[in-house]
């Protein structure tokens, strides 16, 4: 048989595929970032030959989840599916520490400090030290607690005199 | 009203506050002392708009007319709108927009903590993602208030003059009427009178740490809950309500 280029792909309803296509969308304003390394997929789930995916906001009023959910939509879309909803939940309240280690690697790496662990005082009063992303040095301060998206906090080292974005506990 | 208008009425006051001072605090953008204060205000007010629209969606369904969170937003007059007379004043100078905005804050932080418990779950969902975002609006302006007033001659006078200049604002933050006491005795609202100690409590030690002086009771204003506002809201909505207005298809 003769494969066929423009053949539509059969969608396969399993929570394991369907992350898998997940892993392709990436938050918008941090594009290294997968929304699923992100910790925002709250669940995914199957009813009559549909999709359902749900999606925690960062923040109440984080621009970025339209255009998620848009690209959510439209990965799933690609795969074949046809009946989607992308669903935007509130509870459990989306926490920094629902950012996979894998997740804040991507950050590091990108330039951009990853979060504290929210679970201490500390890191939400902005006392636990955070380490600078390009030299590691933790003799840094903050500039500003609003950065250029509302989840990121302005820092800069003392060390290696450079500006960066510190992922903010909440 | 039914127990269910006044549920919507109540949402509406949680919301309208946050739309409100969001939109006061978008004028800032272009405009702020310094470059990472703008993107400060910027963000507490995207905040404070993304509150605002989970408060109005919910209103909306909870009224059940068929109404949206645009709907409501944007097309609602003057004598509809349930923010405080104190969100609503002009931004002023820098030092007025920081004592209004710590004034509230303060509010803000004890009224929603007090709805995590609020028997409304959607209410309670939306106070826990909110108190996160609040937490971090407070410690704001609680600095700034604080660095200003004990900061140089010139800016302690103005952060005096700020907060003396709004303190007749505060009383009506406090008060209960009809739909709150319902709204208590419901479960669903938080009872502000009683939080009243602990916002005393918090503004007298960030006063005393930032060398201000605590106004007498003098005058005080209310009316906001009876729709009888200021004139300067009406100017702000005219800005903020004119696009879907005037093109009321419009899609963005
Ligand atoms: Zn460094």
């Amino acid at each position: 048989m003769v494969s066929d280029p423009m053949q539509v792909l059969e969608p396969v309803y399993d929570e394991e595929n369907v992350k898998k296509i997940l892993e392709m969308v990436k938050d918008p304003e941090i594009p290294v970032l997968a929304i699923e390394d992100m910790g925002i997929v709250r669940d995914i789930e199957f009813e009559e030959g549909g999709v359902q995916v749900s999606i925690m906001p960062t923040y109440s009023g984080c621009p970025a989840m339209d255009v998620i959910a848009e690209d959510v939509r439209s990965a799933l879309l690609l795969h074949g599916y046809k009946k989607i909803e992308v669903k935007t939940v509130l509870s459990p309240a989306w926490s920094s520490d629902f950012i996979t280690d894998k997740g804040k690697k991507c950050l590091q790496e990108y330039g951009i400090a990853p979060p504290v662990s929210a679970g201490s005082k500390g890191a939400m009063l902005g006392i636990d030290p955070v380490g600078c992303p390009q030299c590691k040095s933790t003799n840094t301060r903050v500039v500003s607690e609003f950065g250029s998206t509302a989840c990121k906090a302005l820092y800069k080292c003392d060390d290696c005199l450079e500006p960066f974005d510190y992922f903010k506990c909440v | 009203m039914t127990e269910n208008e006044m549920h919507f009425e109540y949402l509406l006051r949680l919301g309208d506050n946050c739309a409100i001072l969001g939109q006061r605090l978008a004028e800032w953008c272009g405009k702020a002392p310094v470059l990472e204060e703008e993107l400060a205000l910027m963000n507490v007010g995207l905040d404070l708009i993304g509150q605002a629209r989970l408060l109005l969606d919910h209103a909306g369904k909870v009224e059940g007319a068929g109404r949206d969170e645009d709907k409501l937003a944007f097309f609602r007059d003057t004598q509809e709108w349930r923010n405080l007379l104190l969100i609503e004043q002009p931004n002023g100078d820098f030092a007025k927009t920081m004592a209004r905005q710590m004034f509230f804050d303060c509010f803000q932080y004890l009224q929603f903590e007090a709805l995590l418990d609020s028997s409304d779950k959607t209410l309670s969902e939306i106070a826990a993602k909110s108190l996160k975002e609040i937490t971090y609006h407070r410690r704001h302006s609680t600095n700034w208030v604080i660095r200003l007033g004990d900061g140089t001659e010139e800016s302690h006078e103005k952060m005096q003059a700020a907060i003396d200049e709004l303190w007749g604002f505060v009383p009506e933050m406090f008060d209960m009427d009809e739909v709150e006491d319902a709204m208590v005795a419901a479960g669903i609202g938080a009872d502000v009178n009683a939080l009243r100690p602990r916002w005393d409590e918090m503004i007298n030690s960030i006063l005393e740490e930032a060398t201000l002086k605590r106004p007498e009771d003098t005058w005080s204003v209310r009316g906001s809950r009876v729709g009888k506002h200021s004139e300067h809201l009406g100017f702000l909505l005219a800005e903020m309500q004119f696009l879907p207005r005037a093109y009321p298809d419009a899609k963005w």
